[in-house]
């Protein structure tokens, strides 16, 4: 019988993210600031790869500190205790042999505030091939350029590489860190409020280029901006109080959550 | 602002672009699949084939389907975007065609089955000649709506949204027409009520493409123009030119 195939007769089906493998996976996290202070609740989940993963919730629900997790930042913080299983592609990273600089090589991190070295762009973008010990002229300028051009900039600022990296405006500046990161070409990449002090246009620079990072890169973004995790995000988790409240595909949760909190906070009823 | 059919594709977000540009295509294309089958369904009865008719009915389905995917697409944009302006216009115009084009669908089936009861009738002579002529007019104006969609045109729009007072007229005139035939000979009620029928659903889905093309109208220029006589909306297009 003839009839129709309504997915042929749609050219361009818009697609559902769908997971794939994970990258990172959190087994009955828990983290402790002090004996009384629990900041992370038994958090299970993972991270799926090549995907953008988004933590949203109010202040203080533990998103951020679930993020450093993910390259041992809280190591720098006394007095933090931290229980469970986390693993990167297999490899527990809180295990004792585990080398720290190594996996933040694999696992970079780009901040609120836009932290450039006071250097040129060029030496701020080679600094972390050269303390690898790359110094040949040919391999840096290579690793410069492709990372700029990851990164959205190169057009921006290929006429004056030798100039301070302090003179871009905000949003450039942003860039030049993430650029910096992927420059010595790290798994993951982990961006705690990428956007919050960038104004609207540069901000849409930023997750345009998220959006296009993903195809090479695991990428886990937390944002007080609802709308801006609605916007880059494949799958989102909702935290409240140090717990995974929810977690599911952005168009689940921000259509039909399952969980009455998420709906709450993502409808703006929460508080 | 005015809009037009190349401003959505100018976002610092390509994935918005796509998305607006899918859901767009998708009606349309819904559009053409619609457009098709209203013809198919007017040749069923003309030429007496039932077989087209039935198969007219099968399609139901993928409109209905149709609907529900591209209303999910829209909701997604709504929720992950937040549309403004001529965006937000043209989204929700899109939901509000998608609807407009699946009450066509649910016309054209029903002329459909019109035209399978009057082929088991036998031949169809009274009204043949109304029947022809105010599909003509019809499908031509679901033609034209559907164009001035995809061209972002609102000035045709507002042209064709004229012409369903033509459409209207037509219908009047057929339906006394039909009236006559039953007076002089009742034992044709039957059948004529079939092609009465027939004739209201050629009405219906000009209202239809009336509602698109005030769609269009508001995608284009952000007036509503629903409940403004339409002599009145042309003259106000040219001052807001």
């Amino acid at each position: 019988m003839r009839k129709i195939d309504v997915s042929a007769v749609l050219s361009s089906k818009s697609v559902m993210a769908d997971a794939g493998p994970s990258c990172i996976d959190v087994t009955h996290l828990n983290l402790f600031y002090s004996k009384t202070k629990r900041a992370l609740n038994d958090i299970t989940l993972s991270i799926p790869k090549q995907r953008v993963t988004a933590f949203i919730g109010p202040s203080g629900c533990g998103k951020s500190s679930l993020l450093r997790c993910f390259n041992r930042m809280n190591d720098l913080v006394d007095d933090c205790v931290i229980e469970g299983k986390i693993t990167l592609d297999g490899l527990g990273i809180y295990e004792k042999t585990v080398d720290v600089a190594d996996l933040r090589r694999r696992v970079g991190m780009v901040f609120q505030k836009p932290n450039p070295f006071p250097k040129t762009i060029y030496e701020n973008v080679a600094y972390g091939l050269r303390i690898q010990g790359i110094n040949s002229k040919r391999v840096l300028d290579e690793a410069v350029e492709r990372s700029l051009r990851a990164a959205a900039l190169w057009e921006e600022v290929k006429d004056r590489l030798h100039e301070s990296a302090l003179g871009l405006s905000g949003g450039q500046q942003q860039r030049l860190v993430i650029a910096r990161t992927i420059a010595v070409e790290p798994e993951v990449l982990l961006l705690d409020e990428p956007a919050s002090a960038l104004d609207p246009i540069s901000t849409l620079k930023i997750e345009e280029l998220i959006n296009e990072l993903k195809e090479n890169y695991t990428i886990v973004i937390v944002t007080h901006n609802m709308q801006q995790a609605a916007r880059v995000s494949d799958f989102t988790a909702f935290m409240y109080m140090g717990n995974m409240v929810e977690f599911d595909t952005t168009d689940t949760i921000f259509t039909n959550p399952a969980d009455k909190q998420t709906e709450d906070y993502i409808t703006g009823r929460y508080g | 602002m005015k809009a037009s059919a190349k401003n959505h594709g100018h976002h610092i977000s390509k994935q918005f672009n796509e998305e607006l540009e899918a859901a767009k295509n998708h009606m349309l294309e819904m559009g053409g699949i619609i457009e098709k089958r209203l013809i198919d369904a007017i040749t069923s009865i003309v030429e007496i084939d039932s077989g087209l008719a039935t198969r007219v009915i099968e399609d139901d389905d993928v409109i209905d389907s149709m609907e529900s995917i591209i209303d999910e697409e829209c909701n997604l944009i709504i929720a992950r975007r937040q549309p403004a302006a001529s965006d937000l216009r043209m989204v929700l115009g899109i939901i509000k065609a998608v609807r407009d084009l699946e009450r066509i669908g649910d016309e054209t089936s029903k002329i459909a089955r019109m035209s399978i009861k009057l082929s088991e009738e036998g031949d169809f002579p009274d009204g043949a000649v109304e029947f022809r002529r105010l599909s003509e007019r019809v499908s031509k104006m679901v033609n034209m709506a559907l164009d001035c969609f995809a061209r972002y045109d609102a000035e045709s729009a507002v042209e064709v949204a004229q012409y369903d007072a033509t459409v209207d007229m037509e219908y009047g005139s057929a339906m006394r027409v039909m009236i006559t035939y039953m007076m002089e000979d009742p034992r044709s009620i039957t059948r004529i009520l079939n092609v009465l029928w027939a004739l209201r659903a050629l009405e219906r889905i000009g209202d239809h493409a009336k509602n698109i093309c005030e769609h269009v109208i508001y995608m284009v220029k952000g007036m509503d123009v629903r409940h403004i006589k339409l002599d009145d909306i042309a003259a106000q297009l040219k001052t807001t030119e």
